[in-house]
Parts: structure tokens; sequence; C-alpha cells
């Protein structure tokens, strides 16, 4: 086994051995869960807390389900209304989680760096769910193995990257990722949502959408984060669908075999179309929230192995 | 008091831009004679310090300091700042209105200059806000504030954004030739930004503003001047895409200077790395691009000043996400062995440094240090350039320990540090 780390805090710091590790386990995660195999040794007796200080459904959901599949005793904490709220800084919070001695912190911060920071102040593996626009790694490793399964590789593919670039953190892990792995990526945006310099990290930028999708092997479409936006980006939502919505006539270009992504949740006419979403043949949303749950539990899983072995080695661990 | 000769030191004379062997003489505070060469005058009835060689140059004048009294004494003292500023080489330092509340009374003001005369080993001189609460609704009392000994005028990193009233205050501030010191920003483009746009602040998801939006503030205050003809300093320039509009300020007369701090000339971007909140700072880090050609302007002499932009902030303000944290870092005691990275570098001589920090300010603000001549003020600073050592900031003599240099490998130890010609550092 070759994933080492003591956290998930983003895929910037795997190596490509790594994200491999985590998917081959993912992969029989997958099959296993299908299957209807439960593995409730694996995280027995270890306690993970959900702290999410960004509303989230389908990702706590996701972590908390592959937590309990593990044997976990899961615990969530929606933080939007609590102690922050009090006036107890984000520090703070994780001293006095720490001193309960959790083994999984899941975290979900609006914040850039914000889980980076609570992961020096305590000893338990944290994993990132999102941090502002930074990273949010499982999603990424998500989408690789819904793309490996789908495609049978996760090298050499054409992969476009559509819609709100600037404000999404799934799109950076997702470009670090695919970009590890040795893929040709393709971003597709209007100028006033691709981040700065980004062609720097070996993508090519594209505005105008149905050149970037010629030829494409995946299409992965991204949700527009309204929420993030303080006003102006796009002059409007239907002309945002007429540009750089996903629709029948745009994924023509890409190759007859394109799959189409999309992280969830969906604008319906917004981004994509509807009927597209929905075609069997080409969407693999559902396979990506079905991933999801196997993802999580590996990186669970893997995390837990070296957080075991850390404390033997730590021997005797008297506080 | 007896005199006091300073011998056998280099001299670093920012006037005449040389660096030799000589020595001066101290009488009543001020500078009374000086000679190039080892040998000298040596009478007998005097104190004498043998310089062993090292170097000797008018003391540091450092516009733009944040002592945070009134207000929030924890983080910095007029004692701390003064005796921080000591250690660092500093002889003046030029305080900030951007207190709580703000100096922006003539009444304000003097319970300042009580407080710094009363603890301060430095020469202390207030700065006063231009416009009441610095609201950038209304002008201060410039006259009143200029009488209780204001020396410049700024709302610091606010920018008025009602030009109406900027021009009325530039124009007020004219017919007292007061100075004027602004930020130059476009506030439309930078708000909420804590990054430079470009590669680094998209890989880290930063709010980040263009450089552009320092060149857009910069356009519209010289469009000002042209109007108005006040005395104008800008506080800190740091990007490349600035610095052809300020020649050009210059070069159609404009009475306008400008400066950089410290850290937009040893640091770029990158060094924010993983979040290190210390490196937060207003303006954000820029690209290496834009240092180095901000230093190719300090060393041009078209950026006139270098200041530390000393800023204290507690551990609480800045222990949280990156977004969130408080900005600046202290700077007072670092100014000089940074400053000295850029001459070990190479990339400028210790004459023309010591035109940035400490002659330029000083004549900017009509004062008569920053010059090894007769006449002027014994304020000195004696330092060896080369002597290596790890900063760690508990040491540091201010309150606040925000420095971005921790751990950091640096040259350059302050020796001694005279004002009107008593040594203020306790190191001699």
């Amino acid at each position: 086994m070759t994933f080492r780390a003591q956290h998930l805090l983003g895929i910037e710091p795997l190596h490509p051995t790594e994200i491999t590790a985590l998917l081959d386990l993912s992969d029989r995660y997958a099959e296993e869960n299908r299957r209807g195999v439960r593995h409730k040794d694996v995280l027995a007796g270890l306690t993970q807390i959900n702290m999410f200080f960004e509303n989230s459904t389908r990702t706590q959901a996701s972590f908390e389900l592959a937590g309990k599949r593990l044997g976990a005793d899961v615990m969530n904490m929606s933080m939007g209304q609590t102690s922050l709220k009090k006036g107890e800084t984000l520090i703070d919070t994780a001293l006095t989680l720490n001193a309960m001695h959790p083994d999984l912190l899941v975290v979900r911060h609006p914040n850039s760096g914000a889980v980076d920071l609570l992961a020096q102040k305590v000893n338990c593996a944290v994993l990132n769910a999102g941090d502002g626009r930074h990273e949010h790694p499982t999603q990424a490793l998500l989408d690789a193995l819904t793309i490996r399964r789908a495609k049978g590789r996760l090298h050499r593919l054409s992969i476009a990257i559509c819609g709100d670039i600037a404000h999404s953190r799934v799109a950076r892990s997702n470009i670090t990722l695919l970009g590890k792995m040795e893929n040709r990526i393709r971003l597709i945006a209007p100028p006033t949502l691709m981040p700065a310099g980004i062609a720097e990290f070996g993508c090519e930028v594209f505005d105008d959408m149905e050149k970037g999708l010629e030829g494409v092997d995946v299409v992965m479409m991204l949700r527009l984060q309204k929420e993030r936006m303080d006003g102006g980006f796009i002059p409007s939502e239907r002309e945002y669908f007429h540009r750089y919505g996903l629709d029948a006539n745009k994924l023509k270009f890409a190759k007859p075999d394109a799959i189409v992504m999309h992280p969830g949740p969906m604008n319906r006419g917004v981004e994509i179309d509807g009927v597209i979403a929905d075609d069997i043949n080409r969407s693999v949303i559902q396979t990506q929230v079905e991933m999801g749950v196997a993802v999580r539990m590996a990186a669970m899983d893997l995390l837990a192995r070296n957080l075991r072995e850390r404390r033997v080695d730590n021997r005797p661990v008297l506080v | 008091m007896t005199d006091l000769v300073l011998a056998n030191a280099r001299l670093i004379d920012p006037v005449t831009l040389t660096d030799q062997i000589g020595g001066l003489r101290v009488r009543d505070g001020a500078i009374a004679d000086v000679w190039i060469g080892a040998e000298g005058k040596r009478p007998k009835g005097v104190t004498v310090i043998d310089c062993g060689g090292m170097c000797l140059a008018p003391g540091i004048v450092d516009i733009g300091v944040k002592v945070s009294e009134p207000g929030e004494r924890h983080k910095e003292s007029f004692r701390s700042a003064g005796r921080a500023a000591a250690a660092g080489g500093i002889t003046t330092i030029v305080t900030r209105p951007d207190t709580t509340p703000p100096i922006d009374t003539p009444e304000v003001l003097e319970f300042v200059a009580r407080r710094a005369a009363l603890d301060s080993p430095v020469r202390v001189l207030p700065m006063a806000a231009l416009t009441k609460g610095r609201q950038g609704h209304e002008m201060t009392e410039i006259g009143f504030l200029l009488d209780a000994g204001a020396v410049a005028f700024t709302d610091c990193d606010r920018v008025v954004t009602n030009t109406k009233v900027l021009a009325r205050a530039l124009t007020y501030a004219r017919g007292l030739n007061a100075l004027v010191i602004g930020h130059v920003q476009e506030p439309g483009l930078s708000e909420g930004a804590v990054a430079t746009k470009g590669k680094f602040a998209s890989l880290r998801g930063l709010p980040d503003v263009s450089p552009m939006a320092e060149r857009m503030g910069l356009d519209r205050d010289i469009s000002l001047l042209e109007m108005t003809g006040a005395r104008y300093h800008i506080d800190q320039i740091t990007t490349a895409r600035a610095l052809p509009a300020l020649e050009r300020a210059k070069r159609n007369g404009l009475d306008i200077t400008a400066g950089v701090s410290i850290h937009h000339l040893t640091l770029n971007e990158f060094d924010v790395a993983d979040y290190r909140t210390f490196f937060k700072l207003t303006p954000p880090l820029r690209s290496e691009d834009d240092r180095i050609a901000v230093i190719e302007a300090v060393k041009s002499g078209l950026i006139d000043i270098i200041c530390s932009m000393h800023t204290p902030q507690d551990e609480e303000s800045k222990r949280l996400p990156y977004e969130e944290a408080a900005s600046g870092a202290v700077g007072l005691e670092t100014l000089l062995p940074a400053a000295l990275r850029l001459v070990h570098a190479g990339q400028i001589d210790l004459p023309r440094l010591f035109r940035a920090l400490s002659l330029n300010p000083s004549h900017r603000l009509g004062l008569a240090s920053g010059r090894l001549m007769a006449g002027a003020p014994a304020d000195l600073v004696l330092f060896d350039p080369d002597a290596p050592f790890v900063l760690d900031r508990a040491t540091l003599k201010s309150k606040s320990k925000n420095t971005p240099f921790d751990g950091a490998r640096m040259q350059g130890k302050v020796l001694g540090t005279w004002v009107a010609g008593v040594e203020v550092s306790g190191r001699i």
C-alpha cells in the first residue's frame, strides 16, 4: 500500500501512485456495495465527526453513509448556526473537538485553506469535504473513478471541464488530479468565470463551447455557483444556457461515446439540459453519486489504517 | 555633555552616494564634523568609539508605522515600538493615524505626542487623518493638526472614494503646504481581495485583484494632483504596471513621491504558500516580476522611500482562515536586515539603500536628519552588514510578533543606534 498521508486535504499533495491506490480500493468497495457486502469491522470503534460549516446534503449524506457502512460511530455537526456565531474561532472549535478524541474529522468550510488550518491543530485524520474555492478531493477522486470505470483508463483522455471554473473547488481538484494522471484538460467558460493564469497549469482554455468540446472523451459540467458570486459575472441564466449550457447540439461536437458528468446539485436548464442529464447512454451522473460513497469509504479506510499505525508508533499515549 | 567621536567607520553617505572609511564627531546632539580616512582627529577629552570598519549611516526614518495607541495598546505601545525601532536602527518613526479612535483631531494628536515623548526612545512624528474618522466624507482640521505637530495627512489603507472630497482636501492642504499621503487602489476592484490575480491565487482559490487596480488608483490621483497642485506621497507602489505612470507624473513636474514596503521588496505571492497569514498584507504580495521591477525603481530613484509598514497584529487576529485573518506585518526590527538582502543580492548598493531609508523620507518631511554632514542631527545607525542570524520572532521587542521572517536566515545586525547623539539601543 502506498498511501501514507495523515490527512486528505487536497489532491495537490498526492502522488499518482497514491491516487491509483485510492481508486483501486474504491473500485473494490464499489463492487461490494453493489453486492450488499458490509464491512462493519473496518472502522469499528472509531468516531467520525462530520463538521459542515457550509450547508450540504449530498456530500454529508455520502460521508455519513460511508462511515456507517464501515462501522464507524458517525456524528453530524452542522456548524452554520452554532459556536462560530458565538464568537468562537475555528481553531478553538478544532481544539475543543480534538479534546473529545475523534478519529476521523470530515470538514467543509466556506474559506479556502480553512481545513488545512484546522488540520494543523488536531491529532486525528482530517478529510477535506470542500474548502472555499480551493479543493474538494473526494469529489475529484469519485470523478476519476467514474471516468476510469466508464473509459477503462485514466490517462491520455481528452476531458472538457465546462462552466463556473472560477468559483469551483471541484474544478481545481479535478484539474490537479487529471493533470497528474496525464490527461488533456480543456477548460470552457465565459472569460468572467475563468480563473487567471489557469493556462499555466497545462490546460487548454476555450470560451467557445463547441470548439472546446471537439473530440473530447469526457464532458464534465459544473454548477453555476450563484451563492459564491458577488454579482454580474454573466448577463442572465438564459444567455448562459444558450452559450454554455450542455444540450444535444453542443454534445454532438464531443466524441460519439463521450460521457457526461456533473458534480450536482444540477441547475437544469442553466448549465445542463434535463434531457442530456437523464440520458442513460451518456450521463454518468448517478454513477458519480454511487462512486462517491465508495471513494469516501476507501479514503477513510486508508486514513484509519495510517492513524492506527501512527498511534502504535507513538505509544504510550497518555493524555 | 562631552563630544563623541565615532572613528574608523564605513561612512554610508546617501547624499554623495559614497561608501568610504572615515569618522565623525558629535557635539550637542548634532554632527559637528565629518572626515574621511581611518586616521583622524582624536582630540583629548572626548569619548572615542572605534567602529572597527563597520557601517555608519544616517538613522532610518520610517514613514507609516502603526503604533496601536490609542485603542489597542496590547498590540503595540510607544514604548515597545520605540524600543523595536531603536533595535532596528530606526531613529524616527512617523506614525499612522489608523488607530481606534483615529487621530483626526488636535486633541487626540496631543495625546499621542505626549505618550510618545514619555515612552519612546526614538523620535516620533505623528501623521493625522485626512478625513474625519477616515470616513472619506469631510476633511479634518488640517491647519490645527499641523499646528499640533502633524507631519502629514493620510487615511492610510482607506481610499477616499469621493473624488470631490479628495480634490477639496488636496486643494486645502496645498494652501497650508501640507503633505498628503495616499494609498493608490481602485477600491471597487480590490474589495474583498486577499491575493494578487494570477496563477497562485487561482491555485489557492483566494479572492484576487488585478495589479491594474493600483495603476487605476494612481492614475486618478495623478489627475487630481494636476488639478490641485498638492504635495503628495504614495505610501506603497508595488506593481510594475504603475511605474510608467509614476515616472510620467514626476517628469511632468508634479510634487509626487512614492514609497514601497520592505515586504513587497523581499517577498512575493508564493511566500504565502499554505495560507500563511503572517504574509497577508495590504496590498497583497505581488508576482516576482513586480518585485524585481519595484527593486529596479528603488535603485533608479523612481521610488523614493522604503518603509516597514509596521502593522502589529496579535495572534488571535492572525490565527484565522486566510480570508478572515487580519492584514499586516511588523517590520521595525527586520527592516534593515531584510533590506540588506537586496544589497547582498547585488541589487542595490548601501548608499542608494540609505537614500531610500533615511535621506529621502527625511527630505520629504522637511527634516534635517538623514545626512552625514556637519549640522545634521546626530541620528545614526552603526551596523555589521554581514553578521548572519536566524530570526526568532519571540525575541522581537514589538509586543506583536507577526513577522513573515520568523525562522528566516538574515544578514545584518545593528550594533548601535544614536538619537541626537544618545545611544538608544542599549548595545553600546
